[in-house]
């Protein structure tokens, strides 16, 4: 583990900067792909639409800054605040009526596109025409500001996805991991235990709203420029939760082996397309839907628990 | 505004929701029977509509003939898509079954893509140009001619699960999965029926849904959304609700687009999704649980 994480501090020393942004964006997924795993993996409630969180921060933050200058780490603190009050809305919404499975899913889609519509047609951040932050100079570290160079970006990433492994796996050992886990595998034998599973529930909600909102506002100034069309498009929300169902649901380390092997094999299949010179728009995604469709009936637990079995772990 | 105007495209709503509700209703039987959601659905449209605009394009097939050999195609499509595929699955949780639909999306969505390309194609029939005038009312003559050829397909299928034997079995095997199995029935070569059947719907209104608007591929995602909001809305695995949802979303998406602005005319759906999750979850015409 720690072995790990001494490697992942030095990349930028060994790496050259596609492989830095590549690990990047495979730290990325794995943070949201650990918030996600909170609601899913740990208390059993399947969201389809944490695209939601992700566009929610990012412009949050990027409007703060752009319309008042106001930097990211204190833009962090409202997204993360907008993102638990709209998770608990939808929580409260749905866990009042008892709402579950299915249907909770498609509450959470309709939610996300609901508010991808709402800001095509927001114009105080741009509408459809995207919100674009002022590119700084690369070569100059604003760590206040969160501009600066890839390696700036990478060392934030790296923090910020080893802060939510750290916070995951404190979660999955405490009382309400325990409770969650016992709502996901009987939520009426665990009513009949005397937990309050609303309130469970609800904690998982608000957790991995504000954990997905981290990373939302981490996309907005990395890329600089923001489209609703984009950032809150189902498919964004199925790219977060492809990374911990592949790797493993409900385990600490699947949501990072999951991103880092999709990365990987997204990678390869490139890789191969362009060497048999088959560059032809939707090869690669047919290619990643093949894979995907093998894992998911091979390896239905996920990669990570049938490693850990291998190596006696 | 006049009236008439309102009428008009509240009248085109309606022809539209009928073909929508014929697609929403191929989900609909799906999940009611399988107890599976198709997360393929909207994909599975294009790719009729695709087949309809090859069938015309090198034939000349009249989209309205081209209804019966799609129609079967897609049967024995889905058929073997559920006896190969999603069989196995029935047993595995929901999240399971939504990553093997998705993959399967994500490849048709791209497969797609691969062939046709990203721009749009369409059939266009010289016949169907002119419309009926009905007083102040103006009929679009595709619009008419697909709804009607929608009613037919659902009534035959209404028909099928009614009356006939195997539309019987088919509904034990929905009502009580272990009493089916008792009484002798082959649950899971009723599935992929069902799934066939679902899928047949799917051929039929996409085959229709190619004479009112351009196909490309991304509308996959698009439809399946869209198929989502008419069944929930109407009662996920009612059949009555989906073809009654469906004529209300095209009516809410005509008027939304006059009323407001035509590139917000989703989101007045899937606010009347929300709502009704969250105030009748068995939806507007499901029976109360």
């Amino acid at each position: 583990m720690s072995g790990l994480f001494a490697l992942l501090l030095a990349l930028p020393y060994v790496a050259n900067s596609y492989v830095l942004s590549v690990a990047t964006l495979i730290l990325y997924f794995a943070l949201t792909g650990q918030a996600w795993n909170v609601m899913m993996g740990f208390a059993g409630q399947l969201s389809l639409g944490h695209s939601l969180y992700v566009g929610v921060g990012a412009y949050t933050a990027a409007a703060l800054f752009f319309h008042f200058g106001i930097g990211p780490w204190v833009g962090l603190w409202l997204a993360i605040l907008l993102c638990v009050a709209l998770g608990a809305t939808i929580g409260l919404l749905a866990f009042r009526v008892g709402i579950s499975g299915v249907y909770f899913a498609l509450l959470t889609i309709a939610f996300a596109e609901f508010t991808r519509i709402g800001f095509d047609h927001f114009n105080w951040v741009g509408a459809s025409g995207g919100l674009f932050i002022k590119v700084a100079q690369r070569e100059h570290v604003d760590l206040l500001n969160l501009r600066g160079t890839p390696v700036m970006f990478y060392y934030v990433m790296l923090c910020l996805a080893a802060g939510a492994f750290g916070v995951c796996s404190w979660l999955f050992r405490s009382r309400a991991g325990y409770y969650w886990q016992a709502i996901r595998e009987n939520e009426e034998a665990a009513q009949a235990l005397g937990i309050n599973t609303f309130r469970w529930k609800m904690l998982a909600v608000v957790i991995s709203a504000a954990m997905t909102a981290v990373a939302g506002v981490f996309f907005a100034f990395y890329y600089n420029s923001l489209f609703p069309e984009q950032i809150f498009h189902i498919s964004r929300s199925i790219e977060i939760i492809l990374g911990p169902i592949i790797g493993g649901l409900g385990t600490l380390f699947g949501p990072i082996l999951g991103a880092a092997l999709l990365a990987v094999l997204a990678d390869a299949i490139t890789e191969g397309l362009t060497l048999l010179r088959l560059e032809i728009p939707g090869v690669k995604q047919v290619f990643y839907g093949l894979c995907l469709l093998v894992v998911v009936i091979f390896l239905p637990h996920g990669i990570w628990p049938t490693i850990a079995r291998k190596l006696r772990l | 505004m006049r009236i008439a105007d309102i009428l008009n495209l509240a009248l085109a709503g309606v022809l539209t929701g009928l073909v929508y509700g014929l697609m929403a209703l191929g989900l609909s039987v799906i999940f009611g029977v399988v107890r599976v959601v198709n997360f393929a659905h909207g994909e599975m449209m294009t790719i009729a509509m695709y087949g309809a605009v090859v069938l015309f394009a090198t034939w000349g097939l009249d989209p309205f003939l081209a209804v019966v050999p799609m129609a079967i195609a897609f049967f024995i499509f889905g058929y073997a898509l559920q006896a190969g595929l999603i069989n196995p699955f029935i047993t595995r949780p929901e999240h399971a079954q939504f990553m093997l639909l998705v993959a399967v999306a994500l490849i048709m969505v791209n497969g797609l893509l691969m062939i046709f390309g990203p721009n749009a194609r369409t059939v266009q029939l010289d016949r169907l140009l002119e419309s009926i005038e009905l007083g102040p009312l103006l009929i679009d003559r595709g619009k008419l001619y697909a709804a009607v050829v929608a009613c037919v397909g659902a009534g035959a299928l209404f028909a099928f699960f009614k009356f006939s034997r195997t539309g019987k079995a088919i509904r034990a095997c929905a009502d009580n999965y272990l009493g089916a199995k008792v009484v002798g029935l082959d649950v899971k070569r009723y599935y992929a029926l069902t799934f066939g059947l679902g899928s047949a719907c799917v051929a039929v209104a996409g085959c229709m849904m190619v004479l009112l608007v351009d196909v490309t591929p991304v509308l996959g995602p698009a439809y399946t959304l869209l198929a989502f909001v008419i069944v929930i809305v109407g009662g996920l695995g009612s059949m009555t609700g989906a073809l009654a949802g469906g004529v209300l979303i095209g009516v809410s998406e005509a008027l939304a687009g006059l009323f407001i602005t035509p590139s917000a005319k989703s989101m007045v759906s899937f606010g009347l999704l929300i709502l009704v999750l969250l105030f009748r979850p068995e939806g507007l015409f499901g029976k109360r649980r």
